[in-house]
């Protein structure tokens, strides 16, 4: 039973990573960036929703939504001020600035809300565990809930992608950025909508996250950020069912290993698989192969 | 065959300037022992005088540190032209085996120069080892993804530190243990204690010591920068598939580079290491790799006395402005912000220019600005 | 063997079979002494299935007493399920300036990838200076003495020039990385050393006054020469330029000219280069080969190339005069498959003819 419980909590940590990753992949798919800041609007997202419920007392589903709003405003105000003047003029300026972006975020929260850690408040507070197995196996709401709401938002995004119109417009100039503006693809409008489609996840993980383990501080958005940037690189960085399962897998080995092996190494071990991965598959699971023309 | 005039018109006399590299190790090489010695002087002489408050002048030895460790990973950055998201990995080797060597040493001589270049020597060793266990896997990667990798071994390296327990038992042997404590041995004697780190560290680090493991690192990376090393290392960024068409092993000058980065900053880690008594494995975090990594980049990538600098000013600049707590890092981050945004975008930086041209006391005569150093493009 | 005329001669290698097979053609190097500029000896190898053409292994007469630099063996290369490059055949002289030639995509570039082992062939043989290539990287290649140029410059755009050759002189350069580090006196005497011959081959191409600039700065034809010496400074046996013309204008591509047979007499090794500009290959190559869809069109000397239809075919398109041809072949197709053999074979056009149609 121990190992079902491991297995159910493990994937509805990946699922929090799958959701997280997917921000990170597909802003890097359509513009190539490392956005180190995105764990940060995870963080943002999590004290939004925190001061609706806390604050204002505000229905957990509307404070979700409150969340999702800012968080997306964000992330089209972080890519238009900060990373657009930016954009053409290599990985590393946009990298150091995202890094400054992320700073910014976190200090920003320090400023307000303080460093002291706040306790949140599961969204799924009212519902009851559900009993399986004869009570031998209890799964929390959240786990079910986080779970359901990756597999609802992968499906949908892999909709969106591959039916409408906008989805398209973005695989076309995550492909070739200029080919698809010579096709009169306004590019500035795909990439603001990948960031702000991506922000507005960072919020739902944001406030999954903080339901299933409730200390928020400043800093809450950084590792688990870094895990699901992991996470996308694992499963191929730029493809969003990569996310999905490189998010599943991180979330399971972490589980397993602070099961089975150890607490303090169980993130060594996660780093250690994304690099074993790398070395037999260097683009990840489902990356695409990269070759130079000569 | 005959001489032929060579068709120049076309480069322009400003670009011409510009194409001249001239003499430029021999300039590059002055200008950062110069830079040091004279930031040298001129913190020896605000200590001496008083003006350098207390509090700063404990930051004497990490500003040498972050110095040489902005040098070293600019090896790596700008002159290998990979970026590395885990240069505070191979500091924490350097300054926890520094520091069971020093402890060791200790045990059984008392001669502290040498126990802090025996020190300093072991821990660049276990870094380069360090750096050579993870480079040779991963050097085969491209781009982000090397980037990635390389935060990972960051990580997985403080994550290592955390379950590593050394101590000295009665006769001063050294124990260790992974993943639990060691029995038996007084708290006196313990050096690393997992997750609290190492405690009882004799602090022998002083700015001295910091001068001189900053001016051997620069020279050793300007040398190398200047040597046939260098130069496969930098004609390996500049085109790999060229560099690989004229018999350049890839792979091997990669991971030179690599290495002897690898081994710069675990000196530079080990006299960290010996500047405080108690040191947690936390602070080789993600974080201080970024931080080293900024320095490097708002020095100017592959520009070593642009490193030597930013890191000085920016180790400094928080430390000094302390009593504005909360807003000096929530600056810093927006300052670190703009000056990318003007340094790196094309149109804003051309303005950014023009306005300094117009109000620039020194300016020459004619337009003849002192050629700048072109950083965009090169760890593109 | 001698012919009378070139034309003739095309026809003739094409229909006759001169008995000589594979296994007899290095006995054939040194021991055929037929007068004239070159001596054609028909190798075993079968023709591709649909485009037979004159496979004949061609020496420049300076190179007959010598093994050829470069022998390559039914190379082909398939990308997924395109064949981009088959039964491709070569032999280069010792001191041979070698011709490829042919339309845009015809593969002539994935040849040279091919023989650098950027791309690994999917089959054939290739030997260099006697020995398979098989399992080696592009960097044993240059090693064993190959070394080539891009078609895109590919230069080290930060270094200057100087350290440009420099960096190709890497081999010859003996010290390690500790003198590296420290500048050793070793170091100081073998970067003067070094330093002395890049001026050396900066003086053939005249550029000694660039010497300190960058290499991205320098103008394009310049570049392109700064190519060619820093892959002649790995001191390769074998040169392989890829448009080395290109974007020059044509007192720069008649300085080339002379500089790359400057380079052949005076380094006295063999050159095989890919290249657009007719005047240039026709000028200086000894042996020429035309490529079209991957396959080898034709092979020989500049006259013979320069009046072979299948190349004026391949360049500029059909004429009239082919059309109607290849409609007669079809209807000869049809003829054969009603089984009327005999008329149609006696309708069979000369092979020869075609070329004077095209005018």
């Amino acid at each position: 039973m121990n190992f079902l419980t491991n297995i159910i909590s493990g994937l509805s940590l990946g699922s929090v990573y799958a959701i997280i990753a997917l921000g990170y992949t597909m802003v890097y798919g359509i513009s190539k960036m490392l956005n180190f800041a995105h764990g940060d609007v995870i963080m943002i997202g999590a004290y939004m929703s925190f001061v609706m419920t806390q604050y204002i007392g505000a229905n957990g589903w509307i404070a979700l939504l409150v969340a999702m709003a800012v968080c997306t405003l964000l992330g089209i105000t972080i890519e238009r001020l900060a990373y657009r003047p930016l954009r053409g003029t290599g990985s590393l300026a946009v990298l150091i600035t995202a890094i400054g972006v992320s700073y910014f975020l976190q200090n920003m929260a320090l400023l307000i809300w303080g460093a002291n850690p706040k306790m949140f408040t599961s969204l799924f507070k009212g519902m009851s565990p559900v009993h399986a197995a004869g009570g031998k196996l209890t799964i929390t709401p959240e786990s079910i809930l986080t779970i359901a709401a990756n597999i609802v938002i992968m499906i949908a995004l892999t909709l969106f992608v591959s039916k409408t119109k906008a989805g398209k417009a973005m695989r076309a100039v995550s492909e070739d950025n200029g080919a698809a503006q010579l096709m009169g693809i306004n590019v500035n409008q795909s990439i603001s909508l990948t960031f702000a489609i991506g922000s507005g996840l960072a919020a739902v993980a944001g406030v999954l996250m903080c339901s299933a383990y409730p200390i928020l501080m400043p800093t809450t958005g950084a590792m688990p950020g870094i895990k699901a940037f992991t996470a996308a690189v694992f499963g191929g960085i730029g493809s969003i069912p990569g996310a999905m399962i490189g998010g599943l897998i991180l979330g399971l080995i972490e589980i397993f290993s602070r099961a089975y092996i150890s607490t303090e190494l169980s993130d060594a071990i996660v780093f250690a698989c994304l690099i074993i991965v790398l070395l037999v598959k260097p683009t990840g699971l489902l990356g695409k192969k990269i070759s130079e023309k000569v | 065959m005959a001489d032929r005039i060579l068709n120049l018109k076309s480069i322009g006399s400003r670009g011409l300037k510009n194409a001249v590299k001239g003499n430029e190790y021999r300039r590059e090489a002055s200008i950062s022992y110069g830079i040091l010695i004279i930031g040298y002087i001129l913190l020896s002489l605000g200590a001496a005088t008083g003006l350098i408050g207390h509090n700063l002048q404990g930051q004497f030895v990490p500003i040498c540190v972050y110095v040489s460790l902005a040098v070293s990973l600019n090896l790596v950055v700008g002159i290998s032209g990979e970026l590395s998201l885990g240069h505070a990995g191979f500091m924490a080797v350097g300054a926890f085996s520094g520091i069971v060597m020093e402890r060791m040493l200790l045990a059984h001589m008392s001669f502290e120069p040498a126990v802090m270049i025996l020190s300093m020597l072991f821990g660049a060793c276990m870094a380069a080892i360090a750096g050579f266990i993870i480079g040779i896997p991963i050097l085969g990667l491209r781009g982000d993804y090397l980037a990635i990798v390389t935060l990972a071994f960051g990580e997985i390296i403080r994550n290592f530190m955390n379950v590593l327990y050394f101590g000295l038992d009665e006769n001063g042997h050294l124990k260790f243990a992974f993943n639990h404590t060691i029995e038996g041995i007084e708290n006196s004697q313990r050096i690393i204690t997992g997750a609290i780190g190492a405690t009882g560290t004799k602090t022998i680090s002083t700015f001295n010591w910091g001068l001189l493991l900053c001016i051997f690192t620069v020279f050793v990376v300007l040398n190398m920068k200047n040597s046939k090393q260098g130069r496969a290392i930098m004609a390996i960024r500049d085109n790999r598939i060229a560099a690989e068409s004229i018999g350049l092993d890839v792979r091997k000058y990669k991971l030179m580079a690599f290495v002897v980065s690898a081994a710069l900053a675990g000196m530079a880690g080990c006299l960290f290491g010996l500047n405080y008594s108690t040191l947690v494995p936390l602070k080789f975090n993600f974080n201080t790799s970024v931080l080293i990594l900024v320095f490097v980049v708002l020095g100017g990538v592959g520009n070593i006395w642009g490193c030597i600098i930013a890191a000085t000013v920016l180790t400094i600049l928080p430390e000094a402005f302390r009593q504005f707590a909360d807003y000096r890092m929530l600056t810093y981050a927006i300052v670190l912000i703009l000056v990318m945004i003007c340094t790196y975008n094309p149109t804003i930086k051309a303005r950014v220019t023009a306005i300094w041209n117009r109000i620039n006391p020194f300016k020459k005569k004619g337009g003849d600005k002192p050629k700048k150093k072109k950083t965009g493009k090169e760890a593109a | 063997m001698a012919p009378k005329d070139k034309r003739d001669e095309i026809r003739e290698t094409e229909i006759s079979e001169t008995g000589h097979t594979y296994e007899n053609r290095q006995e054939i190097y040194y021991n055929d002494n037929v007068g004239g500029r070159a001596v054609f000896v028909d190798s075993k190898e079968q023709y591709g299935p649909d485009e037979p053409y004159n496979d004949q292994v061609y020496l420049p007469e300076k190179d007959k007493g010598k093994a050829p630099v470069l022998e390559v063996k039914g190379l082909g290369i398939d990308f997924g399920g395109l064949t981009a490059v088959d039964n491709f055949n070569l032999t280069l002289g010792r001191t041979e300036i070698g011709g490829l030639i042919g339309p845009n995509g015809a593969g002539k570039t994935t040849i040279f990838n091919m023989l650098t082992k950027v791309y690994e062939p999917t089959r054939g043989e290739i030997f260099f200076d006697g020995k398979s290539t098989k399992g080696m990287t592009t960097v044993d290649i240059n090693k064993a003495g190959m070394a080539r140029t891009f078609q895109n410059i590919r230069l080290f755009d930060k270094l200057t020039v100087e350290e440009n050759i420099k960096v190709a002189l890497h081999h010859t350069t003996d010290y390690g990385l500790i003198s590296g580090m420290f500048h050793t006196p070793k170091y100081r005497h073998e970067e003067f050393r070094i330093r002395k011959e890049a001026m050396k081959y900066l003086k053939i191409f005249g550029m000694t006054k660039t010497a300190d600039y960058r290499a991205g700065s320098l103008p394009y034809g310049a570049q392109r020469r700064l190519e060619i010496m820093r892959a002649l400074a790995t001191k390769p046996k074998l040169l392989l330029l890829d448009e080395p013309a290109a974007g020059m204008n044509p007192s720069e591509t008649s300085e080339l000219m002379e500089t790359i047979k400057e380079i052949r007499d005076r380094f006295q090794i063999a050159i095989f280069l890919i290249e657009h500009d007719m005047n240039l290959v026709m000028n200086i190559c000894e042996g020429i080969v035309v490529l079209n869809y991957g396959r080898v069109i034709a092979k020989g000397s500049a006259s013979e190339i320069q009046s072979n239809p299948k190349v004026i075919e391949a360049y500029l398109g059909k004429s009239r005069g082919k059309m109607e041809e290849e409609e007669k072949n079809e209807d000869i197709e049809e003829a054969l498959s009603k089984g009327k053999l005999e008329s149609a074979a006696s309708g069979k056009p000369d092979a020869g003819s075609s070329g004077k149609e095209v005018g």
